[in-house]
């Protein structure tokens, strides 16, 4: 393990800065941590899939009331931001920190006005009385109540996934900034694309399967 | 698998040499920002596409388009985004024997629902 690990040798017997690194093994551990949220949600998927299975009158009245516009709006932001991100990537290959570092606020920016987006979604749905014990979910079928629960939790966990990807693209900006990721040094740029990337495929899969359902 | 042997190049100079430089060979892939966009086009593209699917009433095959559709847009992410086209060998099947997982959870929840 200690092969592996990061290990910097400043001004002491080496005298030039040499750092061991395994960007092979970084990329490896990324991807196994991601395959870990595939199966989070992955999990949640399938219970989405074998209740609607169930209840698919229910899950169809549910979604009647979806603002599809506003998902489709948040589907256009989320691929941009992937692009941004994959952009940076490219531009910081390239020595461009500048523009790495333009593309990653562009990220940041879109992924704030998806979670707005999302705000004033959940509230439109709260405020209409759709919530645990709210008056609404009451004169509900149980397929509509699933898809509200199934709903929430699902573009809840996603939402909490786009706020972690930020702050993580948060520190890979600041680490940019000090040139501890350089054009050829940023598996830490790389990796923190993969987590943005995965958010994006999860809501890829959501928006269809929650706004429209006709 | 050139790739391999790359790395393993990579780390007999690294090991010799205190240069940083070597360490580019790794990153070797730089892809044109052109392509990116022509990407990110088609993803856009095909969103329209599931978009304007869902309104047209084609019974049950609204969900298998979209399923299509939304599986298309992901290997455009993972392939070019995530630069699986790059990866080794090695990370391709860590991420086949995980999707293979993933359908097998899927063919046997719904083989015991369908059935029963």
């Amino acid at each position: 393990m200690t092969e592996h690990s990061e290990v910097m040798h400043q001004g002491e017997s080496h005298g030039a800065a040499h750092v061991h690194r395994d960007d092979e093994g970084s990329k490896m551990a990324m991807w196994l941590f991601l395959f870990t949220e595939l199966l989070l949600f992955g999990g949640l998927f399938l219970l989405y899939g074998a209740y609607r299975f169930q209840y698919a009158d229910g899950f169809k009245v549910a979604a009647a009331d979806m603002n599809s516009f506003i998902g489709a709006v948040n589907t256009i932001i989320l691929l941009t931001s992937s692009l941004s991100v994959a952009l940076s990537i490219a531009a910081m290959q390239r020595s461009q920190k500048k523009l790495a570092l333009g593309m990653l606020w562009f990220t940041i920016l879109c992924g704030i006005a998806f979670l707005i987006n999302k705000y004033f979604e959940w509230s439109h749905e709260i405020h209409n009385g759709i919530y645990p014990g709210g008056p609404a979910l009451e004169n509900m079928s149980n397929g509509e109540v699933l898809y509200f629960g199934l709903y929430y939790v699902m573009t809840g966990l996603h939402g909490l996934h786009v706020i972690i990807g930020l702050i993580f693209i948060g520190f890979v900006m600041v680490f940019i900034s000090r040139d501890k990721i350089t054009s050829t040094n940023f598996q830490k740029l790389e990796n923190a694309g993969l987590y943005w990337h995965l958010v994006d495929v999860i809501w890829i899969f959501l928006f269809p399967l929650f706004y429209l359902l006709h | 698998m050139s790739e391999q042997t790359q790395t393993g190049e990579l780390a007999a100079t690294q090991a010799q040499s205190a240069h940083g430089d070597e360490h580019a060979a790794g990153h070797g892939h730089t892809v044109s920002y052109g392509t990116y966009f022509m990407v990110w086009l088609g993803l856009v593209a095909l969103t329209a596409v599931t978009v304007t699917v869902a309104g047209i009433h084609l019974g049950s095959l609204t969900l298998i388009t979209a399923m299509l559709i939304a599986a298309v847009k992901t290997t455009l992410v993972g392939y070019h985004f995530m630069h699986i086209k790059y990866d080794n060998a090695i990370i391709k099947v860590f991420i086949l024997v995980c999707l293979v997982i993933f359908l097998t959870f899927w063919i046997l929840t719904f083989s015991d629902l369908s059935f029963r």
